[in-house]
């Protein structure tokens, strides 16, 4: 049974947010969309002018957005399946019973890197990889491996940023799997492994299926947290050396931000927010069923 | 025969759980130390790993270098746009888990895309907004812009908690003669108090880690911590302990409130799909 209700209440209960988020999220959007129909440069805002689908044509033909949508890409299709690995790796650890207060401890551990300031994730980069100073290098000669420039070099840079997203991401993907081995019946658990000595048996027939959509979401949120990524890269190397880890959010910011060209960068992010709506609605067609 | 073989999986499940372990806290751990040393000590090759620690470095970017009115404005945009996000989240969640109109589901959705939807878009049409309505380097701008993250997280988690207060109470209150707004406020609002209260702690924390809008909104007056700490970066010589230390000051209070909210930050993430 529902509640009647007039309209008026409704409308008293939900304007305000519906008002505020509007205001602050459609409004600048369509301003946006607006201003990426002209060329506007903030130093040479005398030029000003109407130029149609221009900026888009121009972003799609443009090599340096490809690239760095490539790099998104890249950064996506190495980091995610290692987290995913090492994530499944620890929620199952964490899911076998027993040493309870350790793995309450580890579970306590696995919060800390997600809910850290990305900035400052970045930051810790800069000083744990330094080719000199650094402890990560410090780390690697103890088993014999020479000091690597990370930052300096493009190719290491680009892998630093890697190595960075998989330690800030992991527990992420750990915690979400390890919410989705608790819906796994225990009776079904337990009859399985007494049917079965192999552990990989029972994750492949038993928890796998129940674990799908806690993957689907890992999957569909790293992708969108992938491409909002910024400032991690951005305090790490500023998009460099040269251009190896200017990643999609952080291209859009140098062209806006310090070539002041906005309505290129407009033109950009438009793009990328259809390709994030696309995810949204999928993400949300899967997982709010209940709500329609 | 088998218990020798089940202490030994033991033992190796302890060792992989410390490895976790140092893996989430180490930088941690050498972030504090880092803060603690001298730029002399910091600038040692290899690092070092034992000496005199100093809170020099804490002075300095706190009294010198202005990280303490960045500090001050963090607290300022994270209080006011929690607060704000609160005040209007709260009915609007009530609403969404108690009443049944037109396009709720539309609505909903639209509250959660925000999840998706990366600062970089929003961030240059708001800045050039802000500067025609003079609300450039203010907090106002900056309290209003992370209304579009933390508002959909206060709806979303408190639109949960309220479905699971029975509508019975609502319906007892209804029939006492008690208005819409009277339930809300008096009856259901009380309940709903531990969600409030996760979604508030969230939206500190994704408000405190904001870089990208206060990076472009607010380059001086209202400059928060996280945007403080990246200016240290420019230059020649970094001073590493300064940076340490600012970054410290910046992520201690947020893991802090993590750990207290530590079995919901997953679900605030993933906006609830995952329990």
């Amino acid at each position: 049974m529902t509640t009647r209700v007039r309209r008026r209440t409704i409308a008293a209960f939900l304007g305000p947010a519906v008002a505020a988020l509007a205001l602050v999220g459609i409004a600048p959007l369509l301003y946006a969309v607006w201003k990426s129909l002209h060329y506007f440069n903030l130093t040479k805002l005398a030029q000003e002018r109407y130029v149609g689908l221009d900026n888009y044509a121009a972003v799609l033909t443009d090599a340096v957005f490809w690239q760095a949508m490539g790099r998104t890409a890249t950064l996506f299709a190495i980091a995610v399946p290692v987290q995913i690995a090492l994530g499944l790796t620890i929620a199952l650890v964490l899911h076998r019973p027993g040493l309870t207060f350790w793995k309450t401890l580890t579970r306590l551990s696995l919060v800390l890197p997600m809910a850290t300031t990305y900035a400052v994730v970045g930051l810790l980069a800069q000083v744990m990889l330094n080719q000199k100073y650094g402890v990560f290098n410090q780390m690697l000669g103890w088993v014999g491996i020479d000091a690597i420039n990370f930052i300096g070099d493009p190719t290491n840079a680009f892998i630093a940023v890697i190595l960075w997203d998989i330690w800030q991401w992991t527990p992420f993907v750990a915690l979400v799997l390890l919410a989705g081995l608790s819906t796994v019946p225990p009776e079904i658990e337990e009859a399985a492994t007494l049917e079965t000595r192999s552990n990989w048996t029972v994750l492949r027939f038993v928890q796998l299926p129940y674990l799908v959509p806690s993957l689907v979401a890992v999957l569909i949120l790293r992708t969108a947290d992938t491409l909002k990524l910024f400032d991690m890269p951005f305090t790490m190397t500023r998009g460099g050396p040269g251009a190896a880890t200017e990643f999609i959010a952080v291209l859009i910011e140098r062209v806006g931000n310090r070539q002041f060209d906005i309505g290129m960068a407009a033109a950009q992010s438009i793009i990328m927010l259809a390709l994030t709506i696309v995810l949204a609605r999928l993400y949300i067609r899967l997982f709010y069923r209940e709500v329609r | 025969m088998a218990a020798p073989v089940q202490r030994r999986n033991l033992v190796g499940e302890a060792v992989l759980l410390t490895v976790i372990c140092l893996f989430c806290v180490f930088p941690f751990y050498w972030m504090v130390t880092t803060s603690l040393k001298t730029q002399v000590v910091a600038l040692q090759s290899p690092p070092v790993w034992v000496f005199t620690p100093t809170l020099a470095n804490y002075w300095e970017v706190l009294f010198v270098d202005k990280v303490g009115p960045a500090l001050v404005n963090s607290i300022i945009v994270a209080v006011c746009t929690t607060g704000l996000a609160v005040l209007l989240g709260t009915p609007a969640a009530y609403a969404l888990a108690r009443f049944e109109f037109r396009g709720k589901t539309d609505l909903w959705f639209w509250f959660i895309t925000n999840r998706f939807v990366s600062p970089v878009v929003l961030a240059f049409p708001v800045f050039l907004i802000s500067r025609e309505l003079g609300l450039r380097d203010t907090h106002l701008a900056l309290i209003l812009m992370y209304l579009t993250f933390t508002l959909p997280i206060v709806i979303w988690i408190c639109t949960d908690q309220f479905r699971s207060i029975p509508r019975e109470l609502d319906e007892a209150a209804l029939l006492e003669g008690a208005s819409q707004f009277r339930i809300f406020r008096s009856i259901c609002l009380p309940l709903a108090m531990p969600g409030v209260a996760v979604s508030a702690i969230l939206s500190f924390i994704f408000s405190w880690n904001e870089l990208l809008f206060a990076y472009i909104l607010a380059p001086k007056n209202a400059k928060t911590a996280p945007a403080m700490a990246v200016t240290f970066m420019e230059g020649y010589d970094v001073p590493y302990g300064k940076i340490m230390a600012t970054s410290t000051l910046i992520v201690v209070p947020v893991l802090i409130f993590a750990l207290l909210a530590s079995k919901h930050l997953v679900r605030g993430l993933t906006m609830g799909a995952v329990k």
